[in-house]
C-alpha cells in the first residue's frame, strides 16, 4: 500500500521531466541510445533516493541525477569528453569581440549551432544546455552542478564566447568553400 | 560603470539575474558605449539562435514506457527483495543460534543431563519470540486481523495448510502471520493480541499422528504451551500469564476440532 503511494507521488513529481531529463542526458552523451539508457537508470536511481526528495523542485532533482549518472556513464566509457583540461585562462577568447561576425551568427542554421554545442566541452556544454534550453535560474545551475554561484556565471560567459567562436570560424569555413 | 565590468555582467543582465540597479547601470553603459552595445547585441543574436525547438531533445515515446515499466517492476521487486533478504538473515540467525546451541550442548553434555528436544525447541522458540518482537517490522510478514487474508497468504509458501482463526470475540485478536525457520523447518507463525500482550502462535506438522495433551512450561519469564492435534505440533508463548494463555491454547484446539 505504502509502495503503491510512493510509486504515484514519484510518477506525479518526477515523471513530467523525462523531456528535461532526454535532453540533458543526450546532449551529455552525444546519442539516442546512451541517453535512453542514462535515463531509465537516473530514473531508476531517483526512485531509489525518491525517500530524500523533500518536495521542492522536482525537475533540478531529477536533473542533478541525470548528470551525475551521465558523468558516471563517461568515466565508465572512458569519454575523452573528461579528460579535457580546464584552460580557460589560457585559450580564453577576446572578451571584447568587436565583431561585425553578429550577422553571420544570425545565419548560422540548425545543424551548425547543434555542431558547435556539440563540440563545446563539457563543462560550459552543461550549463548553455540547463541555462538555454531549461531556462534555469543560475541558483538551479548551481545546485544542479555543484558549482558556486560565481563559477556557473562565467562558464555560462566563457561558454557563450567559445560557442560565438565556433560558429564563427564555421560560418567563414562555409564562406570559403 | 567599466566597459570591463559590463563586460563582466552582460550575461548577468541577458539572463535576467541582475538586481534593478545593476541592470539600471548595464543600461545606462550600453547606452554610452557603442562597443559594449554591440557585444551585447552578438549575444543576444546567439541566444536567439539557441531558441529553437529544434535543438530539443524530445524524449521517445517508447523511452516513456520504458521507464514506467521498470518503475513498477523495481517498486515491487523492492518489495519482495526486502522480504527475502529478511528471511534469509533469519535463516542464518537461526542456523547460527542452533550451531551455537548444539556446541554449548556438546561441550557440557558430560557434566549436565542432555537437555530434551523439547527444552531445545522452547530456547529457540523463547528467542525467536523475542527477536520477533524486538525487529521492527519483524512481527510480521503479513499483516491482518481477517483470517481469510492470513491463511491464504501462506498459500504455496508452506506445503501445508496451518488452521488460522481469528478470536478477536474472545479478546484474542488476530494480528497477522509470519514464516519462520525452527526446528530445521520451515514453520507457520500466527500472531495475537490480546491487549498489549502478544502470542506467537507456532504451527507446523507433526511427525505422528495422534494427539498429546498441553505441557506448559516457563522460560525466562515467558509462558510456553504446546500440544499437538489434527496432525499439527502447536507452540504458543507470550508473556501473557499463564491462566489466559491456557485459555487460548484452548480456544485454539476448540477451533481447530470445529473447523
Amino acid at each position: 500500500m505504502q509502495k503503491q503511494n510512493k510509486l504515484a507521488s514519484f510518477e506525479e513529481a518526477v515523471l513530467p521531466h523525462l523531456d528535461a531529463a532526454y535532453n540533458l542526458a543526450h546532449w551529455l552523451t552525444h546519442n539516442d541510445t546512451d541517453a535512453e539508457d542514462v535515463v531509465q537508470e537516473s530514473y531508476l536511481r531517483a526512485f531509489k533516493f525518491f525517500g530524500g526528495f523533500r518536495g521542492e523542485d522536482g525537475r533540478s532533482w531529477l536533473l542533478a541525477i541525470v548528470r551525475n549518472t551521465c558523468y558516471t556513464w563517461m568515466q565508465r566509457n572512458r569519454s575523452p569528453q573528461l579528460s579535457f583540461p580546464l584552460d580557460d585562462e589560457l585559450h580564453e577568447v577576446e572578451s571584447t569581440d568587436l565583431n561585425p561576425e553578429a550577422l553571420l551568427v544570425q545565419r548560422a542554421n540548425t545543424l551548425m549551432v547543434r555542431r558547435a554545442l556539440e563540440e563545446l566541452p563539457v563543462e560550459f556544454r552543461e550549463v548553455l544546455v540547463l541555462r538555454e534550453f531549461e531556462e534555469m535560474s543560475y541558483r538551479d545551475i548551481a545546485s544542479i552542478t555543484d558549482l558556486p554561484l560565481g563559477t556557473v556565471m562565467s562558464r555560462l560567459a566563457r561558454g557563450r564566447k567559445r560557442l560565438q567562436l565556433a560558429l564563427t570560424k564555421q560560418m567563414h569555413g562555409e564562406v570559403i568553400s | 560603470m567599466s566597459c570591463q565590468k559590463t563586460q563582466e555582467l552582460i550575461h548577468g543582465y541577458l539572463d535576467g539575474e541582475l538586481d534593478l540597479a545593476r541592470s539600471l547601470e548595464v543600461e545606462q553603459h550600453m547606452h554610452e558605449c557603442e562597443i559594449c552595445a554591440r557585444s551585447y547585441r552578438s549575444q543576444s543574436t546567439l541566444r536567439s539562435s539557441l531558441k529553437n525547438d529544434l535543438l530539443y531533445y524530445t524524449a521517445p515515446e517508447q523511452l516513456k514506457k520504458r521507464v514506467r515499466f521498470s518503475l513498477r517492476k523495481e517498486a515491487k521487486s523492492a518489495v519482495s527483495r526486502r522480504a527475502f533478504g529478511w528471511r534469509w538473515l533469519f535463516v542464518g540467525a537461526s542456523l547460527t543460534f542452533m550451531l551455537l546451541v548444539g556446541v554449548v550442548v556438546w561441550r557440557l553434555a558430560p557434566r549436565f543431563i542432555r537437555p530434551s528436544g523439547d527444552e531445545l525447541l522452547a530456547q529457540e522458540i523463547v528467542s525467536d519470540h523475542v527477536r520477533s518482537l524486538q525487529m521492527p517490522g519483524h512481527l510480521t510478514d503479513v499483516l491482518s486481523s481477517d483470517q481469510h487474508t492470513v491463511k491464504p497468504w501462506f498459500d504455496g509458501k508452506v506445503d501445508f495448510a496451518p488452521p488460522v482463526k481469528d478470536f478477536g470475540s474472545q479478546d484474542f485478536r488476530l494480528y497477522g502471520g509470519r514464516l519462520e525457520y525452527l526446528n530445521n523447518r520451515t514453520v507457520t507463525t500466527l500472531i495475537y493480541q490480546r491487549r498489549l500482550h502478544y502470542i506467537n502462535l507456532y504451527i507446523w506438522p507433526a511427525e505422528q499422528t495422534g494427539s498429546t495433551g498441553e505441557v506448559t512450561i516457563q522460560r525466562q519469564g515467558y509462558n510456553l504451551i504446546h500440544w499437538s492435534g489434527s496432525g499439527m505440533n502447536f507452540w504458543a508463548i507470550s508473556d501473557l500469564n499463564s491462566v489466559e494463555l491456557q485459555e487460548f491454547a484452548r480456544l485454539v484446539q476448540e477451533g481447530q476440532s470445529g473447523d
